[in-house]
Order: structure tokens, then sequence, then C-alpha cells
């Protein structure tokens, strides 16, 4: 573990005189110094526009390109590179679907499934989407544990459900739904399955193949790559059928003033030029994973998960939320009545990062009646040690107030 | 405890008032009022004001929030019970400065009262907007805007 830690320099830092322990992995990941190099390595020596030029730089670079989209590829075991588009993230390829074959597919009267604990990049674009087709959004509820109701989700599907959006991993309560059998229960009655991966990639292994998903989306900076670069899988079938995101260069196939033709998936989506040293940057951050082991990160976070679990319940006064069998990477808890913004002022002045709000998920917060909550996230790099600087510090907050 | 700077922020003052909030609940007879929110923390205030003779007779407040917001508000409904509007003016005048002006020492935070306490906020930017929403709230309520007040 030593070893990969002196992989991300930003661990070694002090703040405020104190050494970092950087929680907050959900919101983003640190990154190692190979994909910092292999940015660097791109503006520096083959830096030039993709799928344009016919000179030596752009060729290069758009192998490099390419070859990253080869890596997503078999990453997430899609069948074909001409499903993986890259775009600026979850929320933008969220967007994307509810745009295009959202917008194609939905009709008045139609409805559309979220569960409580998705993400507002999940909720809000299908509610734009209802609001402008006069289609109906429904919510699949949880339980007081944070897990996903199987049997309430199955009573919601019928005929009219035309789309399914459902997280993955809750980025609140880190929740690991039933997907598969989500996915082949929308499937029986008719309707597509989007999939919200945002926090599922950086933890575990994902074959989009085998749940049989219609859209995957998910963003690189929660996996040890860089910000505004992500990635939305699409089934070729939807992929070809579907209209264009949005126009301009590189998503054509001929262009007249009378008509223009599209080029065919993945270029179809990805107009004008993209962030080529985000996705070489995304590239680097999967053979990282890959040479790290999506199994043994997934060991060592959940490993961690169990571990801080456990030792929060020293703090008294904390009352976890979200505590489901199937779990990953994620401890949110609230703390007597204290803040969570207080509580995150003063661990941060213990050099310990953690998230404090309603991360992005207030119908959560609803759910659970609190106004905001703590979030401890957990990456590979993260260590006991860290949990205990913690659990230290909460304890001396319980003091405080 | 904890280091100084930290301390400076939640002071046993800040503590008591965010424990035991005064002028807590709303105010029947008021006849100014005005809600202001903080979408970062999710701060959520309410000011009630009884104005009589360019006076502020009688405030209150409610809602919910985190320590600073809910200290802020309840120390401020002290400091301001009482004062002539144009008092109440030049006192928010100066508790913006203190927090978010670059050289605050000019300032008579005497004028404050208990509410100087927040000096130390200006250490932790990210909780400013925490410390003076009661206060934009309170201008709000004064100018009667009815639109909620946001931070952002
Ligand atoms: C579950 C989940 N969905 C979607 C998003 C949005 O991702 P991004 O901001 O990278 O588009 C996030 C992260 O913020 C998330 O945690």
């Amino acid at each position: 573990m030593k070893d990969i830690r002196s992989e991300f320099t930003a661990l070694s830092q002090l703040i405020y005189g104190k050494p970092l322990v950087y929680l907050d992995n959900a919101a983003t990941s640190q990154k190692p110094k190979s994909v910092i190099d292999a940015m660097r390595c791109f503006y520096e020596e083959h830096c030039a526009n993709v799928h344009r030029g016919v000179h030596r730089l752009s060729e290069l670079a758009t192998v490099h390109f390419e070859k990253a989209r080869e890596k997503v590829k078999n990453f997430i075991n899609a069948s074909s590179v001409q499903e993986i588009i890259f775009t600026k993230g979850t929320t933008d390829g969220i967007n994307l679907v509810a745009s295009t074959y959202g917008r194609q597919n939905i009709c008045a009267g139609d409805e559309i499934i979220v569960s409580q604990m998705e993400h507002h990049s999940n909720i809000v674009p299908w509610q734009m989407l209802a609001q402008e087709k006069g289609a109906i959004l429904r919510v699949a509820p949880i339980d007081d544990e944070g897990a996903f109701l199987f049997d309430a989700f199955s009573a919601l599907l019928n005929a009219k459900t035309k789309i399914v959006a459902i997280t993955h991993v809750s980025n609140a309560l880190g929740t690991v739904t039933p997907l598969k059998k989500i996915i082949e229960a929308s499937h029986a009655c008719g309707a597509v399955v989007v999939v919200d991966g945002a926090q599922a990639v950086p933890h575990c292994a994902v074959d989009v193949t085998n749940l049989d998903c219609d859209f995957y989306a998910f963003s690189a900076h929660k996996m040890y790559g860089p910000t505004g670069t992500g990635v939305l899988y699409g089934k070729k079938k939807w992929l070809e059928s579907m209209p264009p995101y949005q126009g301009g260069g590189d998503m054509i196939a001929s262009v007249t003033f009378e008509k223009t033709t599209y080029a065919k998936p993945p270029a179809k989506f990805e107009a004008g030029t993209p962030n080529i040293a985000g996705v070489i940057g995304l590239g680097a951050a999967i053979d990282f994973m890959q040479r790290v082991g999506v199994q043994n990160i997934a060991f060592v976070e959940n490993d961690l998960l169990q571990y801080a679990s456990i030792a929060v319940e020293a703090v008294p006064g904390l009352r976890k939320i979200g505590t489901a069998k199937h779990k990953a990477s994620v401890l949110s808890f609230v703390l007597k009545h204290v803040h969570p913004h207080d509580i995150s002022s003063l661990l941060d002045r213990q050099g310990v990062a953690i998230r404090a709000g309603h991360l992005c998920a207030q119908p959560v917060m609803q759910r659970f009646q609190v106004p905001a909550l703590c979030r401890a996230s957990f990456a590979v790099y993260n260590t006991k040690e860290e949990v205990d600087v913690l659990v230290k510090a909460l304890i001396k907050v319980s003091e405080v107030f | 405890m904890f280091d100084d700077d930290i301390n400076d922020l939640y002071q046993e003052l800040i503590l008591d008032h965010n424990a035991h909030p005064h002028n807590y609940g709303e105010l029947k007879c008021a006849n100014h009022q005005a809600r202001g929110h903080n979408p970062l923390c999710g701060d959520d205030v309410e000011i009630f004001l009884l104005i009589k003779n360019d006076c502020i007779e009688d405030i209150r407040f409610t809602g919910q929030g985190c320590a600073i917001s809910k200290s802020s508000a309840s120390m401020m409904t002290d400091e301001l019970k009482g004062k002539s509007l144009a008092e109440v003016q030049a006192i928010f005048h100066i508790f913006h400065e203190l927090l978010t002006a670059e050289d605050s020492s000019k300032l008579d935070i005497n004028a404050l009262g208990k509410a100087s306490v927040f000096s130390g906020v200006k250490q932790f930017p990210m909780r400013v907007k925490c410390a003076t929403l009661a206060w934009h709230t309170l201008i709000a309520a004064l100018n009667d805007k009815n639109n909620a007040v946001t931070t952002e």
C-alpha cells in the first residue's frame, strides 16, 4: 500500500501542518503520477487535434485517443468501440441520453423511473424531459438502511415505463443496487435502463455485457483520472437509431446547406474537439486500476469500510446513515445535532478532508430527515491509520458540542 | 483541544448561542419578514421584524443550519433589538466589512457587541456566508424583499 500511496504526490502534503487524510474520494479521487505524466506527455510530445490532420502529430494524437477508447471498451467489457462515447462526465452522459434517446422515445403519459437515492444528475435531466413531454417521473423507494426495495420497484413497472434510470452505487449512502435484477425486470416490460455508474466503476469490476444495461455513464475523475472527461456506454442498436446530441465538427458524414448526414457512432455523439488530454488521462487511469487490480482495489476498500464502520461507533452520538448490506466505499453519518459543515470545518483543521452537505442528493436527505450528511469515502490508497485519525477527530468534535 | 484558529471559530459564546439560540421562534406581530437560504450548507433562516418609529421594536428568527449561521442569527437579534434603522445599517456595514474586507483594522467593532466574535470566521472563507446569511436576510426583510435571499 505504501507503494501505491507514493504514486500520489498530493497525498504527502500537510494541511494546516497536519498530514492530509483525504477521505473525499467519492467527490473526486487524487491522481497518480502515471495519469498526470500521460497527459503531460500528450501536451509536450504529440499535441494535435484528432481525426482531422493528416500530419504526423495528428496521427499520433488520434492513435492515443482511440487506444484509450479500446481500453475503456475492454475495461467495461463492451462489445465494440463504437459503443464508447467520450463525454465531459457522468452528468453529460445522462443528459445526452435524455436529450436524444429520451426526446425520441418518450411521449405524453409515458413513465420514467428513478430511485430515491439518485444523484441530482440522474434526477433533473429526467424531470426536465418529463416536463417537456408530459411524461411522469416515478420514484423507486429505499428502506431505512438505504437498501433498494426491489419489490416496490417491480410494482412500479408497467407497459408505460419507457426508461429506468438507476444508480449502480449511491454516492450518498454507498448502497450497491441489485442492478442485474433491475435490468432484467425492466427489459421484461420493455423499458431501457440507464445506469449511473459514477460511483461503481472506481470500486468494482463493471461488465456492461453481462449486466445487459442499455446505457452506462461514468466519470474519469472519480477513478483516478482527470476531471472533465467521462464515458457513456450505449448499446449499438440504440446509438445507431438515436438522433445526434450536438451538431458540429466531427459528427458529420457530409454537410451541404440543404442536408447534413451524420457520422456513425461514436463520432455522431462527439461533436467538436474532445478533451483529448483528458481521454488519454482516462486511459492511463484504467492502466493504473488494472495494474493494481480492480479486485484488489475492491478488497482494500471493503476492508477499510468494514474497519471504519465499526471504528466510528466509538464516537459518542454518531449515527450512521446508509447501512445496507451491499455497500461500496462510502460511510455517511450524522453526529448528535451538529451540522455537518461544522464537523467538516473542525476535521479540516486536523487535516481530514470529508464531504459535508446534501451530497447532490437532496431526496436522500429528505428520506432520512437530515439537513445534510457527513461522508467519508475511501480509495485504494487510504489506510486504517487514516481512519483512526478521523475517529479521533470526530471524538473531539463530539466533546466540543 | 483543537488548534487556536479553530477555537477562534468555535468559541464558547458561539457554541452557547448555537445550543440555546436567543429570540428563536416566529414573531406573530411582525410587520417585516424575509427568508434566506445558503444552498452550499443548506442553512435556512427566516427573520421577523416589528418596526415602529424607524426602530426595531422586536426581532426574532427561525430556521435551521450550522452553528455559525444559527449563533450569528441569535447574536444579531440580541444586538439589534431596540436599535434605530440608521444604526442597524451602520452595524450591518461594519459586520459585513469585518468578514469580507481585506483590512478590517479600522472598523469600530465595539459597535457589534457580542457579534464581534465572528471576526475569526474570516480565516474560514467557506464559512463566511454562514455568518452573514442572517444579516443579509435582515436587510432583505427591511426592504421587504419577498424573494428568498440566497448567498449564491
Ligand atoms: C452517483 C453520482 N452520479 C453522478 C455524478 C456526477 O458526476 P460528474 O459531476 O462527474 O458529472 C456523481 C458525482 O458527483 C455521482 O456521485
